[in-house]
């Protein structure tokens, strides 16, 4: 065996033995060995909650492995704490941006690294920052204020940080997700150029084929914490890989269409609003929502869907344009979204859909806690219709927790969205807005929420399905329309959907 | 695992359910109790340092505040102040505000009350007394709503804000005392005309106190009927626990925030009231006693419970009230008291970090043992 576990210019390789994970009952990754030599570029792919950030929060050592045995450079290490990792010349790139905004990338490089000084001798700095550019093989403005650069060139600065803390094993977490795919070329262009220079080696999370067959030398799959397949890209399909990481039958087979009448629920015209950062608007020219149908809204995350989502939630005013409901205008008062049957389901339930202090019955009784007996809001408050409505919903929906007393912020990602899912579905129910419904969640609770939302769209339910997340959007959604820089950018339905068209609309390079 | 398998079983020992349900209650408790505990142990420590008996002192507060009827005199009269001040802090907490200006509210409420006594002298008593009531009412939540809807509205910071409103109501009250409404006949202390003997509250049959205990303790009640009982109440809480979350579910979040401080401020105005009609007979530089500072930290080491008000009040009450004998005794300065609530105030802080950190406070560690 003629692995190289070190290369001359530097570049560490990393293996991993029968890597196991369990938190409590849940095992979230099992017996899972992949052997990265140095200065490969290795992809790491699998679905959401297959276990890939668990795997790489082991080799990081933000997790300690229930078992296994982590070999870099071919010494075992044992990862006890991240500062080991980055004592080894292990270093990781989030999926979103670590740097300082309001500082210059030059301050950034500086400060990240953890001997620097009390005072700081920019001049020296400055100096010893060029001669480190001078051996890189891409370019990163460093004297203008983060904040400034574009998000490729961004990604570029996390890259060349890691290089700069002397890093030569980098683990890179879904790098692409907030990068046009020009920008994703031209990043992983110079990230495979270091690793055929023996620089660095490279472990990429991600689940875009195109990047791995594209970029990669190999490939390892995983699907529910475990490895299911790999091997040298060339040799393996991207049929096969999308096997391995969907396992037998594709999910949307599973969810049957049933047709129903389609009638219009919501519309939106002209809405317009500021976004977070007030420099820019977002403008909704004419969308409508029809029951029984999933509108799916896709998009490269931070073009406006979060707004969208407070507009519609009414957290965020508009400056023009109106919403109607049922031909009605809608403001999203509590009264006329139960007088309509709207439900909400934003992203991150446990922000932005709970009260985390409060118990798992008081949280599961947000929509009926005030629901008197005849249409007219209640005074008082009815403890054991809250104690019943938590029963119902605890079963009928499955959540997992130790007591309907627990604070529900106790119970683990998928019960909190269940939960969150059982109170916004109960009744009936015409029109649910939902956000990015499964991130972060296990492979079982994506499917159980899916199952739902297909469900109640069976049931005549409309739904606005806003989601970074393409594949969900393709599978479940009626029609897709694409958001790119606060504006409706393309619209089709999903028969004739084409994922290079939307990803190029998605990327603001619709014409 | 299918959801059955984790509710409490039937034949689970009685034992661990009571406390599954006990715990988690209990913690609200426990939790600011031992902290009050290790208040006392510093506090101690501060006084071994400078030479003095712990243990002396804390004698010297049991014969002040608690120990004869005199002494439970002198604590009562102080309870009433303090727990309605405390109101004023733990009504707009359940909202997730900090507002610790209940001062301003309490001497505009004096201020209110004197002067529409001085204008309703021809009025029969109770009609009257209930007309002051209400000004001083309706003075204080103005002060404090406005509080409220300058965050709500303005995103103003509404601790800062108050602290600063409580300061501008002081001097509004001194301006208006010693200007437009000052009694002539007061020479030395600037003081609005004295009230007729019929406006002023008397004292409980029995108790050598006056009825504002009586007033502070239904206000607790109703406070905390309306917070744990109504769907208003449970709204709040919603709110204060996640903003966020109360807006998606289309909650009139800042009608209960302007609402909540509103009512809070009511109720220190009251307690201006009391202290007025009750104690000083007019409005004078006295009402400005410091109890809307003390309510903060009544109303934190309650946990912002309005039922668990009323017996800190008490205990507080007689720490204050034991500060003149402990001066005399010990040769202490009356700050000394000011040092105690300080150092109890930054633990009570300090413990909120423990909050859900606990294991044996959850449902689960007891249901599945």
């Amino acid at each position: 065996m003629s692995r190289a576990l070190r290369t001359e210019a530097g570049a560490i390789g990393i293996e991993t033995l029968g890597m196991t994970m369990r938190f409590g009952e849940f095992t979230a990754l099992d017996d899972v060995s992949i052997t990265v030599p140095a200065g490969s570029f290795h992809a790491l792919l699998g679905e959401n909650g297959a276990g890939k950030s668990t795997l790489v929060k082991c080799i990081m050592g933000f997790y300690r492995a229930t078992a296994g045995e982590l070999l870099v450079a071919g010494q075992e290490a044992r990862m006890t704490d991240p500062r080991v990792a980055q004592a080894l010349g292990l270093g990781m790139v989030y999926q979103h941006f670590t740097l300082v905004p309001s500082l210059t990338a030059a301050e950034n490089l500086v400060i990240s690294r953890a001997d620097a000084p009390a005072v700081i001798d920019w001049r020296r700095e400055r100096a010893r920052l060029a001669a480190f550019m001078e051996t890189m093989p891409f370019k990163v403005p460093l004297e203008q204020p983060v904040s400034r650069l574009a998000a490729g060139e961004k990604q570029k600065l996390e890259i060349l940080k890691q290089l700069y803390l002397g890093n030569r094993f980098l683990i890179l977490d879904e790098p692409t997700s907030v990068l046009t795919p020009d920008e994703a070329d031209e990043v992983l262009g110079h990230v495979r150029g270091l690793t055929e220079a023996g620089e660095i080696t490279v472990l990429m999370i991600t689940h875009k084929f195109r990047e791995v067959t594209a970029f990669a030398d190999a490939v390892s799959i995983l699907r529910r914490g475990r490895h299911v397949g790999g091997g040298k890209v060339g040799e393996i399909s991207v049929e096969e890989m999308s096997r391995a990481m969907m396992g037998k039958a594709p999910e949307v087979s599973k969810r049957a269409r049933a047709g129903t009448e389609r009638r219009e629920v919501m519309r939106l015209r002209g809405v317009r609003a500021q976004d977070r950062t007030g420099l820019k608007s977002i403008e909704i020219e004419d969308v409508a929502l029809n029951s029984g149908e999933i509108l799916g809204i896709a998009g490269i995350s931070g073009n406006g869907q979060m707004e969208l989502m407070e507009v519609l939630t009414g957290q965020r005013r508009t400056m023009g344009g109106e919403i109607t409901v049922k031909g009605a205008p809608f403001g999203a008062t509590r009264a006329e979204a139960r007088t309509h049957r709207m439900r909400y389901l934003p992203e991150e339930p446990l922000r932005n859909a709970c009260a985390p202090r409060m118990s798992v019955a008081e949280n599961l009784a947000f929509r009926i806690f005030d629901e008197g007996r005849n249409g007219k809001p209640a005074f008082w408050k009815n403890d054991r219709a809250i104690a019943r409505n938590a029963t119902t919903l605890i079963e009928g929906f499955k959540v997992k927790t130790a007591s309907p007393a627990a604070r529900i912020a106790s119970l683990s990602g998928g019960n909190v969205q269940r939960a969150v899912l059982g109170r916004e579905l109960t009744g009936e129910v015409d029109a649910l807005i939902v956000s990015n419904p499964c991130f972060g969640l296990d492979f079982a609770a994506v499917s159980t929420i899916r199952d739902r939302l297909m469900a109640a769209r069976n049931a005549g339910t409309a739904i606005l399905l806003i989601s970074e997340d393409l594949d969900e959007i393709m599978e479940l959604s009626d029609r897709i329309l694409v958001m790119s820089e606060g504006q409706i950018a393309f619209e089709t339905p999903v028969e004739t959907a084409d994922i290079g068209e939307i990803g190029r609309h998605m990327a603001g390079h619709g014409e | 695992m299918s959801a059955l398998d984790q509710m409490p079983a039937p034949g689970r020992p009685a034992m661990a359910r009571a406390l599954a349900g006990l715990m988690p209650r209990a913690e609200a408790v426990l939790i600011p109790a031992g902290a009050l505990l290790a208040g006392f142990a510093i506090f101690s420590l501060f006084l071994g340092a400078l030479g003095k008996s712990p243990a002396e002192f804390f004698g010297l507060v049991w014969k002040a505040g608690f120990s004869s009827a005199f002494s439970w005199q002198n604590t009562l009269s102080r309870v009433g102040p303090l727990a309605l001040a405390a109101l004023c802090v733990a009504l707009p907490a359940r909202l997730g505000l900090v507002v610790i200006g209940g001062e301003g509210a309490i001497v505009l409420g004096g201020l209110a009350a004197a002067v529409t006594g001085t204008v309703l002298a021809g009025l029969p008593g109770y009609p009257a007394m209930l007309l002051m009531a209400v000004a001083a009412m309706i003075l204080g939540g103005l002060w404090i709503g406005a509080i409220g809807a300058l965050r709500i509205r303005r995103g103003v910071n509404e601790t800062i804000a108050s602290l600063l409103m409580a300061y501008i109501a002081i001097a509004l009250f001194n301006h208006f005392v010693e200007g437009p409404f000052r009694d002539p006949a007061s020479l030395n202390k600037p003081s609005t005309a004295p009230l007729a003997e019929t406006l002023r509250v008397g004292d409980m049959p029995f108790i050598a106190t006056h009825w504002g205990v009586v007033a502070a303790a239904l206000a607790c009640l109703l406070c905390w009927v309306l917070i744990d009982r109504t769907t208003l109440g449970f709204a709040a809480r919603i709110a204060g626990d996640n903003v966020r979350a109360a807006q998606v579910q289309g909650l009139p979040v800042a009608r209960l925030v302007i609402g909540f401080t509103a009512l809070g401020g009511a109720f220190a105005g009251l307690a201006g009231f009391y202290e007025v009609a009750a104690v000083h007979g007019s409005a004078n530089a006295s009402l400005i006693a410091g109890y809307g500072y003390t309510g903060i930290l009544v109303a934190f080491l309650a946990r912002h419970n309005p039922l668990a008000i009323l017996p800190v009040a008490i205990l507080l009450g007689g720490f204050e009230a034991s500060s003149g004998l402990v001066q005399r005794r010990m040769d202490l300065p009356d700050a000394t008291i000011l040092v105690f609530e300080g150092i109890v105030f930054v633990i009570i802080l300090l413990s909120e970090a423990l909050y859900g950190r606990l294991r044996i406070f959850t449902p689960g560690y007891w249901e599945h043992r």
